[in-house]
């Protein structure tokens, strides 16, 4: 419980996660030329959000499972966090099939998102929501499949522990061509989870507002916002375990750690600057095209020994 | 709650030049996110509602009802001449009444269009209200 609340947990990630958002938001203005905010913006908003603004639920819509939506996004994405940090502190530790449950989980906030859109009776909200949907059935396939890698290459192990083990005995595995071409995947599939600009067609700012979240004020906001946060920091964490050999303890390993993570989070940022934001369609043939194409021939070499 | 504004921008009927001026204001030039200011896109998000343009009669219910569906505490901002009082369109049939008469306003910021700098005055000033209205309230 306290792992959960305090340390790798609810406290921890969410501070890293307006941390990394920060970033996010840094970088994004240094691309456009601008100064960008401070880097305590992100809690500014979250606080303000929290504390002073009223909830407004709209009527005739269920209150429980209206708010209910925000805690729980949040907090699958609070348990990817500590699993994921957890299982890199002692490898030990996990159970087996974890790495299955970190993809339910994952799964887990835009499912949360979609039902919050729906309930709240709004069209567009619907619409930003069913984008949602099928945005997911687009991604996951390729998703599960690069999931796949490691798991080969680590000897069909379905824990994170002992593919953490593997890595520390025979290398990264983004090392080997499966690997490479494995992430490059992932990190698509995770753009596309996180919901950023070339996929964030269920939000999209100026055709339909802010999709799913367009009914959402105040405090259940606020958790969106946060759990949204944590997924960003929780998610390029979970590449690093699965691809880059996990966290290290001493500090050479921690700056190698921070530079890995850095240089996820701006690929990520980069993409989400320079490109414009597809048609739905047109996401669910990239991802169901050449992604999947991409990630199926990533795991047959892995199969091979590559 | 002043360092973390989130405006949400509602025209009224306005011939486009404030709403190009307000995109002017978080160019490179500017950015005003230096200050945590950005656009939201649905009002239940904002905090400060922009009005620009004459209010005409068919705006009119539309303004109020989303001034009521801003979660409060919420302020409002009239941006451009035409808004603060109805400018050009003083004798128009179709403009009933400025802004002010319709919604609480907060923050006029004049100009047609208002200059970048005059919209930094004016969010100033907000802010200065803002913090005015939370020492009140204790």
């Amino acid at each position: 419980m306290f792992l959960f609340l305090v340390f790798p947990g609810f406290l921890f990630s969410s501070a890293m996660g307006l941390i990394v958002s920060w970033v996010d938001r840094k970088v994004t203005s240094r691309v456009q030329y601008r100064v960008g905010p401070p880097w305590y913006q992100n809690f500014v908003d979250v606080l303000k959000l929290m504390l002073y603004k009223e909830t407004l639920i709209p009527k005739g819509v269920s209150s429980v499972f209206f708010l209910g939506m925000p805690v729980i996004a949040a907090a699958a994405s609070t348990l990817i966090s500590t699993l994921v940090l957890v299982i890199n502190a002692a490898p030990a530790k996990g159970f087996i099939g974890d790495i299955i449950v970190v993809a339910y989980l994952l799964m887990i906030p835009p499912i949360a998102l979609m039902l919050g859109g729906f309930s709240s009776k709004n069209t567009l909200a619907s619409l930003g929501a069913s984008r949602e949907m099928k945005l997911m059935l687009a991604y996951e396939l390729p998703f599960i499949i690069s999931l796949l890698v490691p798991v080969i290459k680590s000897g069909y192990a379905i824990k994170l522990g002992s593919i953490l083990m593997y890595q520390r005995d025979h290398g990264a595995i983004i090392n080997s061509p499966s690997g490479i071409l494995a992430f490059a995947v992932m990190l698509l599939c995770i753009h596309a989870k996180l919901g950023f600009v070339p996929f964030d067609i269920p939000e999209a700012e100026t055709e339909i507002m802010a999709g799913p979240y367009i009914e959402y004020s105040g405090k259940a906001l606020g958790i969106f916002k946060l759990g949204k946060s944590v997924l960003f920091f929780a998610a390029p964490l979970l590449l690093i375990t699965l691809f880059f050999g996990g966290l290290g303890t001493d500090p050479a390993g921690f700056l190698k750690n921070a530079l890995e993570y850095l240089l996820i989070v701006v690929i990520i940022v980069v993409i989400k600057n320079t490109n414009p934001r597809v048609r739905i369609d047109h996401a669910v043939r990239f991802f169901w095209g050449p992604v999947t194409a991409i990630a199926i021939l990533s795991a047959a070499l892995a199969y091979m020994g590559l | 709650m002043t360092k973390s504004i989130n405006v949400f921008h509602c025209s009224s009927g306005s011939c486009n030049n404030c709403d190009i001026e307000i995109l002017d204001c978080l160019t490179p030039r500017f950015d005003l996110e230096r200050f945590g200011i950005v656009l939201v896109g649905s009002i239940k998000h904002a905090d400060v509602m922009l009005c620009t343009g004459s209010s005409n009669r068919m705006c009119e219910p539309i303004l109020k009802r989303l001034y009521e569906m801003m979660p409060k505490p919420g302020f409002v901002l009239v941006w451009g001449a035409c808004g603060s009082s109805r400018g050009l369109f003083k004798d128009s049939y179709n403009t009933g009444q400025p802004i002010d008469e319709i919604l609480p306003v907060d923050v006029y910021i004049p100009g047609c269009p208002p200059k970048p700098e005059a919209a930094i005055a004016g969010v100033l000033k907000l802010i200065e209200k803002v913090n005015a209205s939370r020492k009140n309230k204790k």
